[in-house]
């Protein structure tokens, strides 16, 4: 297959920040976050890989990690099968125009004294991208496609003159402007409002097809992922619990976290009732994860040893792996 | 059905602000019944809040209940003097908002913003009967009867909520106003709140009013949804009707635009445009700017809320069932 990103029992801790006092009399016991534990994962290219789990699970900081804007504490990732850690600035600024980023907060996201034009045009200038002209064309070009209509007129607006819609258009097409091959899209939908979240959605299904794009789509909410993801991981305290086929997941889930996950999930139909239990409690903290399979003390089908051993993945068909002793 | 607890009437609510007057709730009339949920949905900016800090008479100034009134009980909630409507808040009627960290005192341990709460409802009450009717609300909200010594940041955000929900409650109200109360919670906590809430309005007899832009959250708990969209009521009915058979193009749209998990190869609907200016609202149907059935009607007079079948909907498709 042809993959374009790899991930290799990628981790991410971070040192707790304790006090001078703390220091003392703990001894020098260091603790750390786990923000992301040995999560291992491909993307193929032209596909949507959506990552789904509660806040707190690690979604984020996994995007991150792989756009190399924080360093890993262990583990690879690589893109076209060169890895990221090993390249050089120069090489990496080459390949930070590739792979781009929307965030979850178009307005915090984009500075309120750039115009949409400038703003769009920034990472054009980073890279040293064509002329005045010829950026300004692009820009023109591509905020039509995107749907930022009458271009000549939004392009001299400041992000407050606009809607909610449009901010979120502004800063996809910022990251679309460089024509990355892989986007990984932060929540793009969870600041905006009903009938936006629809656009933006249809929007991201179009220009992924146009422009042969590969996605990292990180979500908190299934249905979503459902709706655009090919394949989908699920997290739970930094770990990725089950991975699979969009299908295989939502129909035939595995591992209970996902069930409580699927069953969670309001459906705007007042027939469809709840089937099963939710599971009791929230997630625990990253600082002290519970031994075994992080999810044993929700878990509503706990074995002895869930809370003895870390379960490992397994394989439930030829796309679908679950890390469950069930 | 039984008769309601609370009646809103032709209801007018405004801001004036520089550059015009906002009218952000327009001509609203809705009904609240002992033991039933409302579901009050729209998106941002049409006024659903607003709606709901009203039944409390809370709406900030400078904006203004311009015309209508709110009966419970017999008396207009909104020529109620000051008193009066201190005694009524928190006792008859109260509100859940959506984040409860910035709505509990960071100060106050668990336990002393209950007493604070009962105290001022109840002069005289005795700190040990206190007591133990908060140990035992806590408990049926499913929390430890030991937390309730703690502070506001060593409880998690789905315990918190839990709190503020127990405050709501400890009064024992007739109405129970949640404005977004799940917004900041994951998916799970909400889930599980949501199976709490249903569970409480039977014990108390509890009318809910639960304004949300989460039509599947509204769909699991409510009996009667009303669609709110540029100030006004559009569409009322319940569940059932509204998610099966909406009438307005808005409500159609709105349920057709939120990916369902349910379904295979969904088909999103999106919305053109973006609500209205709530200054200067199109002349006519405040959807007509965006809807797709707009008639050359619908841009020039304003649909009535007119009776059809079980709903009531405002709209110029249906008008010849006047």
């Amino acid at each position: 297959m042809n993959e374009l990103i790899r991930v290799t029992n990628l981790t991410k801790l971070y040192p707790v920040q304790k006090s001078f006092l703390d220091f003392i009399f703990a001894g020098g016991n260091r603790e750390y976050v786990h923000a992301v534990d040995s999560v291992s994962f491909s993307i193929r290219k032209g596909e949507v890989l959506g990552l789904a789990g509660e806040s707190g699970s690690g979604k984020s900081t996994t995007g991150r990690l792989i756009l190399g804007l924080i360093h890993p504490t262990g583990g690879m990732v690589e893109y076209e099968n060169r890895d990221i850690s090993s390249l050089s600035r120069k090489e990496l600024k080459t390949l930070r125009a590739k792979i781009q980023i929307v965030f979850q907060d178009p307005n915090s996201s984009l500075s309120p004294r750039m115009s949409v034009g400038e703003a769009i045009e920034h990472p054009l200038k980073i890279h040293r991208m064509g002329t005045k002209h010829e950026r300004r064309e692009k820009i023109l070009g591509l905020m039509e496609s995107i749907g930022l209509t009458p271009a000549g007129f939004l392009y001299k607006k400041y992000p407050h003159q606009l809607s909610g819609g449009q901010t979120q258009r502004v800063v996809l097409a910022r990251a679309l402007i460089t024509d990355p091959d892989f986007l990984v899209a932060d929540e793009p939908i969870a600041m905006a409002d009903v009938s936006v979240r629809a656009m933006i959605l249809e929007l991201m299904k179009t220009l992924k097809d146009n422009l042969h794009l590969t996605y990292l789509f990180i979500t908190h909410d299934l249905a979503t992922a459902k709706y655009l993801c090919d394949r989908v991981a699920i997290m739970y305290l930094g770990r990725i619990v089950e991975i699979g086929e969009r299908d295989e997941i939502f129909s035939y889930p595995h591992h209970p976290y996902t069930k409580a996950l699927l069953s969670a999930v309001p459906v705007p139909d007042p027939g469809q009732k709840r089937k099963e239990k939710i599971p009791q409690g929230e997630i625990p903290s990253a600082i002290h994860p519970p031994a075994g399979c992080h999810f044993h003390p929700r878990c509503p089908y706990k074995m002895p040893e869930c809370s003895r051993e870390k379960p490992l993945f397994k394989d439930i068909s030829q796309s679908h792996m679950s890390a469950c002793f069930l | 059905m039984n008769s309601p607890v609370c009646e809103i009437k032709n209801l007018h609510i405004e801001y004036p602000i520089a550059i015009g007057t906002v009218r952000a709730v327009e001509d609203a009339s809705l009904n609240l019944y002992p033991g039933k949920v409302l579901g009050l949905v729209g998106e941002s900016g049409c006024g659903k809040s607003t709606l709901g800090l009203s039944l409390l008479n809370l709406v900030r100034p400078p904006g203004k209940v311009s015309k209508g009134s709110i009966i419970y009980k017999g008396q207009d909630i909104l020529t109620l003097p000051g008193k009066k409507l201190l005694k009524l808040r928190g006792r008859n009627i109260s509100m859940i908002f959506q984040n409860p960290l910035t709505s509990l005192n960071p100060l106050m341990k668990i336990k002393d913003q209950f007493y604070d709460t009962m105290i001022h409802h109840e002069p005289g009450l005795k700190k040990e009967a206190a007591m133990k009717r908060i140990e035992e609300l806590v408990e049926l909200l499913g929390i430890e009867k030991k937390r309730i010594h703690e502070f506001p940041h060593q409880l998690s955000g789905g315990m918190r909520q839990r709190i503020m929900i127990g405050l709501a409650l400890i009064m024992k109200p007739d109405i129970l106003i949640a404005d977004e109360p799940t917004t900041s919670l994951d998916v799970i906590v909400e889930a599980g709140f949501i199976e709490l809430l249903n569970q409480l309005r039977q014990t108390y007899n509890l009318s809910v009013m639960l304004i949300s832009h989460n039509l599947g959250l509204v769909a699991e708990i409510a009996e009667r949804v009303a669609v709110m969209y540029g100030g006004k009521i559009v569409e009322e009915g319940s569940a059932e009707s509204i998610y099966s058979n909406p009438l307005h193009p808005y409500t159609l749209g709105l349920i057709q635009c939120i990916p369902n998990i349910k379904l295979e190869n969904q088909h999103l609907f999106t919305m053109p445009g973006s609500p209205p200016d709530l200054v200067h609202p199109p002349p006519g149907c405040r959807f007509s700017p965006r809807c797709p059935k707009v008639m050359a009607q619908c841009r020039k007079e304003l649909p009535p809320l007119i009776r059809k079948n079980e709903q009531k909907v405002a709209c110029w498709l249906y008008r010849e069932n006047r």
